[in-house]
C-alpha cells in the first residue's frame, strides 16, 4: 500500500474515487486505509506546494541553520531539537550525521529578521555550541516538484 | 521553370500527408493548450543510460559501427530477448540494428515485397505501414479491428482479407493507437492461420514491454513455427524511453535479416554509435527502469479509462502501450469535428481516431504518457466539454 502514500505525497487532491481507480482498489478501501495512515501517525497533514517568489508583494526568506550542540547526557539531542522546533519561525527540525548536529529550516520577513532570531534566540540556548547560517537564493526543486520557471513546459516536439 | 511534379515518384506523390499534423500545427499555435497528444514517454532516458551515451562522447568514440550494429549489442538484444520472450536467436545474423523501429519496418517491407503483391495492415494502427507499402509498389489490404473485439486482429477477419496475393502480415500490438494487445491465445488463433496461407509475419512490438496486467507480453516469434516466418521490430524508444537517441533493432530469420543489412548498408551506413553504447547499458541493468515506467503508466491509465467511463464516454481497457481510445460517438459529432471543438473550446489536443485508418472514425487517441497533474487538468476540461453538449 506505499503505493497509496506515494501518490499522496504526488498530488494529495486526487479524490478517493481517482486513487481507487489508478489502485483497482474500492473507493471504500481508499477511505479506510487513509483513515488508518492518519491515526498511525504516518499521514500527518496535506499541504501545498508554492513558489513564493512567484506571490506579489510577499517577502519570504528562508535559511538552512547548521547548529552544533551539545547532547544532554539523559535524552541526548532530543530535548534540544524539542526546544528549537517550538520556534514557530522553524519549518524543519533535523538531526545530521557529519560536521554538525542538526539542521533547522527557517523561515522569516527577512534576512534582518533571521539573523535577529539566530542571534538572539537559537544561539542563545543553552546546548548550542555553534551556529552557521545559510541563505537560500534561489529555489529550483521543492517536494520533488520543479519551481524553476524555465524548466516548466514539455521539451517534447510534435512528430508524426 | 522545372515541372516538379511530373518529375517526382508517383508513388510519393499518391501518399496522403498525416492526418496528425494538422492538429499539431493549430495546437503549436495556441498559447495554454493542454495536449494528451503526444507519443512518445515523457520520462527522459535514465539517467545511467545517460551517462553512458556522455561517456561515449568522453571517451571519443565517434566513429562509424559495423553496419549490422555492434556486435556486443546484437549479443545484448539476443540473450534480453531470450531472457524476456524465450526465442533464442543467433546474434551474428539474426540481428539487425537500426535507426529506430521505423527503419526497421521500412526494410523489412521493401525487402520481401514485389510489386502487387499484398500486405495485410490490421487498422486502427500507427500510420507508417500504408505508405511503406505504397512506396514498395506493394497493395496494402486493411483488415478492421472492432471495438467488440477489444481491437484485436481475429482470425476471422484476417483469413476474410487472404487473397492467393497476401504475402506479408503485420502485427502491430500492443497497438497505437487503441491500445490492444494480443494475449498467447490471440496469436494462437493467428499462427494458425499464418500457416495455413504460408504468410510471413512483420510483428511491430515496440510497446512490448508497456504490457499490462499479470501475464505480459507474448513475442509471436515465440509460438510454434513462428521464428521462422516472423520479423520482431523492437526498439528503445517507448521501452526505455529513448526516442530520441533514434535506435531499434529487427531480429528473425537471417534470409531475411541478411538483404534488409544490405539495404540498410546502403541507405543509412549504420545506427549512431553513442546510443548503441547506451543500449547496451539499458539492456543490461534497465530492468527496474522499464518496471517503475510501466507502473507510473498503469496507475495513469487506469484512472483515464475509470474516468472516460463515468463520463460518458465509453472505453474498453487497453492492456498496452500508452494510449486508450474511448468512443465519441454518443456525441453524434465525426473524431474531427469533436477533436477540433476540444481544442477551441477547451484547449486541449487530443487525436481524432480516423488518423490512424478509416475504421478509427467515432473514436480519438488519448496519450497519457503525460504527468498526473497534467492528466487530472486535461480530464477536467474534457469532462466540461461533454457535460456542455448537453
Amino acid at each position: 500500500m506505499t503505493k497509496l502514500l506515494n501518490l499522496l505525497q504526488e498530488n494529495a487532491r486526487l479524490t478517493n474515487a481517482q486513487l481507487a481507480a489508478m489502485l483497482g482498489i474500492s473507493e471504500k478501501e481508499v477511505a479506510d486505509q487513509i483513515a488508518k495512515y492518519e491515526e498511525q501517525g504516518i499521514l500527518r497533514g496535506y499541504q501545498a506546494i508554492i513558489n513564493w517568489e512567484e506571490v506579489q508583494g510577499n517577502d519570504n526568506v528562508s535559511a538552512l541553520i547548521e547548529l552544533r550542540v551539545a547532547p544532554k547526557k539523559e535524552t541526548g539531542f532530543d530535548s534540544i531539537a524539542h526546544r528549537i522546533m517550538e520556534f514557530e519561525e522553524v519549518e524543519s527540525v533535523y538531526l545530521m550525521s557529519g560536521g554538525f548536529d542538526l539542521a533547522v529550516m527557517v523561515h522569516g520577513k527577512s534576512i534582518q529578521e533571521i539573523a535577529m532570531f539566530v542571534a538572539k534566540r537559537l544561539s542563545t540556548l543553552d546546548s548550542v555550541l555553534s551556529t552557521a547560517t545559510h541563505f537560500v537564493l534561489t529555489r529550483y526543486k521543492e517536494g520533488n516538484v520543479i519551481l524553476h520557471s524555465q524548466m516548466e513546459h514539455d521539451r517534447r516536439e510534435y512528430v508524426q | 521553370m522545372i515541372d516538379y511534379q511530373s518529375r517526382l515518384n508517383h508513388e510519393i506523390q499518391a501518399i496522403k500527408p498525416s492526418g496528425i499534423r494538422r492538429f499539431f500545427d493549430i495546437a503549436n499555435e495556441m498559447k495554454d493548450v493542454i495536449s494528451l497528444s503526444i507519443g512518445e514517454p515523457d520520462f527522459s532516458t535514465p539517467w545511467h543510460v545517460r551517462q553512458t551515451g556522455i561517456q561515449t562522447l568522453e571517451e571519443g568514440k565517434t566513429f562509424y559501427s559495423p553496419n549490422r550494429g555492434f556486435q556486443e549489442l546484437r549479443e545484448e538484444i539476443c540473450r534480453w530477448i531470450a531472457r524476456k520472450y524465450h526465442v533464442s536467436y543467433d546474434s551474428s545474423s539474426d540481428v539487425l540494428v537500426t535507426v529506430g523501429g521505423s527503419e526497421a519496418l521500412d526494410l523489412c517491407i521493401r525487402c520481401l515485397i514485389n510489386p502487387g503483391e499484398e500486405v495485410l495492415i490490421p487498422e486502427p494502427s500507427f500510420v507508417c505501414y500504408v505508405p511503406m507499402t505504397q512506396m514498395a509498389k506493394g497493395i496494402p489490404v486493411v483488415i478492421e479491428t472492432r471495438a467488440e473485439d477489444q481491437f484485436r486482429l481475429t482470425a476471422d477477419a484476417l483469413r476474410q482479407k487472404i487473397t492467393p496475393k497476401s504475402k506479408l502480415l503485420i502485427l502491430p500490438f500492443p497497438n497505437n493507437p487503441t491500445g490492444a494487445v494480443m494475449r498467447r491465445e490471440h496469436l494462437e488463433a493467428i499462427a494458425e492461420v499464418v500457416r495455413e496461407h504460408d504468410l510471413l509475419v512483420l510483428s511491430d512490438e515496440i510497446y512490448g514491454e508497456l504490457t499490462y496486467g499479470e501475464t505480459g507480453h507474448v513475442c509471436f516469434a515465440e509460438l510454434e513455427g513462428m521464428k521462422e516466418r516472423t520479423v520482431v521490430v523492437n526498439g528503445f524508444s517507448k521501452t526505455y524511453a529513448m526516442t530520441g537517441w533514434r535506435l531499434g533493432y529487427a531480429i528473425g530469420p537471417q534470409e531475411i535479416i541478411g538483404p534488409m543489412t544490405k539495404l540498410h548498408q546502403y541507405a543509412i551506413m549504420s545506427a549512431p554509435t553513442m546510443a548503441q553504447y547506451a543500449a547496451i547499458e539499458a539492456l543490461r541493468n534497465g530492468d527496474e527502469d522499464i518496471d517503475h515506467m510501466r507502473e507510473q503508466y498503469d496507475m495513469r491509465r487506469r484512472l483515464i479509462v475509470d474516468t472516460f467511463n463515468s463520463i460518458g464516454m465509453p472505453c474498453f481497457e487497453p492492456e498496452g502501450a500508452f494510449y486508450v481510445f474511448p468512443s465519441i460517438q454518443k456525441t453524434g459529432m465525426t473524431s474531427e469535428t469533436f477533436c477540433e471543438r476540444l481544442l477551441h473550446e477547451e484547449h486541449v489536443a487530443v487525436i481524432p481516431g480516423n488518423a490512424f485508418g478509416d475504421c478509427g472514425e467515432g473514436f480519438i487517441r488519448v496519450s497519457y504518457s503525460y504527468s498526473l497533474h497534467h492528466i487530472t487538468e486535461a480530464l477536467k476540461r474534457i469532462e466540461r466539454f461533454i457535460q456542455s453538449l448537453g
